[in-house]
């Protein structure tokens, strides 16, 4: 009974808000309309009305898979530090990370759902119902490690939260072993889904046993830039207590991770590049051109210079904790590696073709409108699920003492104590 | 306006209304218990995507191919036909060829003899009713450069109307039907794999269009119906197959699937039919003294990527005889 009311209130608390709330929730349904305008056109349709050819068969919407999958598993690196190193400042906002998780991996789901072109036959990949070609096929693999970890972040969060309504501390050795099981699941699903490109012979640009490590160490980049936004936007709009350690352990994580990141794109441009084969045809594309056909090259060289500059401004102490120029290396970082690794790696591997035909890929203005608010039931979801447990953290709802004088008590040691801005 | 064309108009008019009645019927049918007669009328009128709604229900609940009963065949069969009849107002038959015992199917080309005339593409899309407006093909013919084999170097869209030009030489390139397809291997609901004869085929109705596939396969043999195939009914070749040459749907991959609906009955594929230089050898790599297994045992051979190991039964072949010791 207690389980139906703590559902019940936070699902309350995630619908209490001012104006400013309410307008930034149907900002987000509008977009989440928007999408569903351009979808029924697909429906009808069919993939037709995007850019795609037999040539180009995966574009935008799979680029953006691949992406926010690495977003997903970045949340790992709160984990790490919260339940293992039991960093308190971490702990506290942990949950906020694998809320961010959920978000992350509902929009890498969605990009593939209106990617695929029968929808209508999902059922054939449910396992025993359809006929499910695991463990052979990658993507049987996806989609088993994305509803796992979609599941782990569910209900690790929603077990410590009912806990908390309940002003209750939940004994820790109860839900260890998620803990860790999540951990390594965090890995998998991005090492999955670089897996789903590297397993083709196909394709020489993504067939090289660098693009997992590469994944993870770009997902460690934009990840932790994302959390860092939202984690002082969390600053801004809420009482929620987030201390500045953890945003300067997420920098630093940042920063390593960017420079393994553009470490492993020098070792591939070298390779590729020093005794050219056939094989580097497709990087070629990406960043010279082929034989005249270069849509792609702004784009690369934009993002290899974002990240280089992002780099820079975070291995520069000064700059990497002055918040304006670690924002700005966030923002580059996280636009640098979209690029890098969506369209940047997805559109190339097709191009040319194994036949070795040159076809370009433009997303259309529809495919763009299919996706623009899949970002939007992201953004959806982490609110909804932010306000819910905020509201349980702080006490704001529940049924026993408020948290939040053990949140602020724990703050103690470092950073500035959490001012309140906005309401909760 | 004319008094006739007006005529014309209402004429159109009342078969509109009739339509949007007919539909409403069918929806209010899918509502409705079906026990009635007139209801049950109504849900086989094809407002659902046209189909009657019976038959999208059978289509969305249809099983995979390998699990379905002798009956859901049947049934599966008989909706096809009827699907084919509302699109294009053509009967049709279509059947299921079952592998025939004993037969494990190869190809040969003979580089020598091919000129580019592209006469086995018209062939094949005659014979496998693809998509007109979609282009799609399932074989692709690239000019290469004369002392070249690089694949990004070749042509694919030289004017057939003006070959064979002066220091080409022509590569077909269609599904190698691989004895270990990277493509069967990454479909993630098993909607393609590998039957008893070495055909790789593809339950139309199962592929939930993911192009997983597409990515995978190294020949570019795998093609997507970006939207609904059309085809002009004349134009239509009404002798199908289940696993074969059928009409398909918006949103399923296809491929060269060695015209099961003819090899598995013993009749060439129709590329190979359509040939005008011979250059194509079909035939049944179980059989020693097949034409197929004469060219492998006594001809200088080579398959495209054979790198890659996916073991391709489809061979290329110069007129040079092998010198023998």
């Amino acid at each position: 009974m207690t389980f139906f009311r703590f559902i019940k209130d936070a699902m309350g608390a995630a619908l209490r808000g001012g104006p400013g709330y309410w307008l930034w929730m149907s900002f987000l349904l509008v977009l989440m309309g928007v999408t569903g305008w351009n979808y029924t056109d697909q429906w009808n349709q069919g993939l037709v009305i995007t850019g795609l050819s037999d040539q180009v068969s995966w574009g935008f919407y799979i680029a953006n898979f691949a992406f926010f999958v690495g977003i997903a598993a970045a949340s790992v690196l709160l984990v790490v530090p919260a339940y293992i190193f039991h960093r308190k400042d971490v702990k506290s906002v942990v949950l906020i990370g694998e809320g961010m998780a959920v978000a992350a991996v509902l929009v890498s789901m969605a990009f593939v759902t209106v990617d695929i072109g029968r929808l209508d036959r999902f059922w054939h990949v449910i396992p025993f119902l359809g006929r499910f070609n695991w463990p052979n096929s990658m993507l049987a693999w996806d989609i088993l490690v994305l509803n796992g970890y979609l599941l782990l972040n569910l209900a690790i969060p929603m077990y410590i939260l009912w806990h908390h309504y309940q002003g209750k501390e939940p004994p820790l050795r109860r839900y260890f072993i998620f803990v860790i099981i999540a951990m390594f699941w965090a890995i998998s699903i991005h090492t999955v889904t670089a897996w789903v490109f590297s397993s083709n012979i196909s394709r020489p640009f993504w067939h090289t046993s660098l693009l997992a490590p590469r994944f993870i160490a770009s997902a460690f980049v934009a990840g932790p830039a994302l959390m860092i936004v939202i984690l002082q936007l969390l600053r801004r709009f809420t009482v929620y207590p987030i201390s500045q350690s953890v945003i300067s352990m997420l920098a630093l994580i940042m920063t390593v991770a960017m420079q393994i990141n553009v470490y492993f794109v020098a070792a591939e441009l070298f390779t590729d590049f020093y005794n050219e084969t056939a094989h580097a045809a497709s990087i070629h594309y990406l960043f010279l051109g082929l034989d005249g056909f270069d849509a792609l090259t702004a784009w690369i060289w934009m993002a290899l210079l974002f990240n280089l500059v992002a780099m820079t401004l975070l291995m520069i102490h000064k700059t990497r904790t002055n918040m304006l120029t670690l924002n700005i290396a966030c923002g580059l970082g996280f636009v640098g590696i979209w690029i890098e690794k969506g369209m940047g790696l997805v559109v190339t591997g097709f191009i040319p073709t194994p036949l070795g035909e040159i076809f370009e890929y433009t997303p259309t203005l529809k495919e763009l409108g299919v996706s623009v608010g899949i970002y939007a039931l992201g953004a959806f979801v982490f609110t909804i699920l932010a306000k819910a447990g905020i509201a349980i953290q702080l006490g704001h709802v529940g049924q026993g003492n408020p948290q939040m004088e053990r949140l602020v008590a724990n703050e103690g040691e470092k950073g500035k104590p959490a001012v309140s801005t906005g309401h909760a | 306006m004319t008094e006739k064309a007006k005529l014309e108009q209402t004429e159109d008019n009342t078969d509109l209304a009739r339509r949007h009645f007919l539909k409403r019927l069918g929806m209010v049918g899918a509502t409705g218990v079906a026990t009635a007669t007139g209801v049950a009328k109504a849900v086989n009128q094809p407002a659902w995507g046209g189909s009657s709604m019976l038959d999208a229900l059978g289509d969305f609940f249809q099983d995979h191919y390998v699990r379905m009963t002798d009956q859901e065949k049947q049934d599966a069969l008989e909706r096809i036909q009827r699907k084919a009849k509302r699109k294009f107002g053509v009967d049709i038959t279509c059947e299921e060829t079952k592998p025939i015992p004993g037969t494990y199917f190869g190809y040969a080309l003979n580089i020598s003899k091919c000129r580019g005339y592209r006469e086995c593409v018209e062939g094949c899309i005659r014979e496998n009713n693809q998509g007109r407006d979609s282009q799609v093909q399932y074989i692709r013919v690239l000019e290469m450069n004369d002392g070249d084999h690089n694949l990004e170097h070749s042509d694919h869209y030289y004017d057939p109307e003006t070959v064979p030009t002066e220091g080409k030489w022509y590569l077909p390139v269609q599904c190698m039907q691989c004895d270990n397809p990277p493509c069967v291997k990454a479909c993630p609901v098993e909607a393609t794999w590998l039957d008893d004869d070495g055909i790789v085929v593809i339950d139309y109705n199962w592929c939930i269009g993911c192009r997983m596939c597409m990515a995978a396969c190294p020949y570019w043999a795998r093609h997507f119906n970006w939207t609904e195939p059309q085809i002009p009914p004349e134009a239509l070749n009404p002798v199908t197959n289940y696993l074969g040459n059928r009409p398909r749907m918006k949103g399923v991959v296809e491929k060269c699937h060695f015209c099961t609906q003819r090899t598995r009955k013993g009749r060439q594929p129709a590329c190979m039919e359509a040939c005008p230089t011979g250059a194509r050898v079909f035939g049944n790599l179980l059989d020693p003294n097949s034409e197929i297994r004469y060219i492998l045992e006594n001809k200088t051979v080579f398959r495209l990527k054979e790198e890659l190991g996916t073991e391709p039964k489809f061979w290329y072949y110069t007129d040079e005889a092998r010198a023998r010791s």
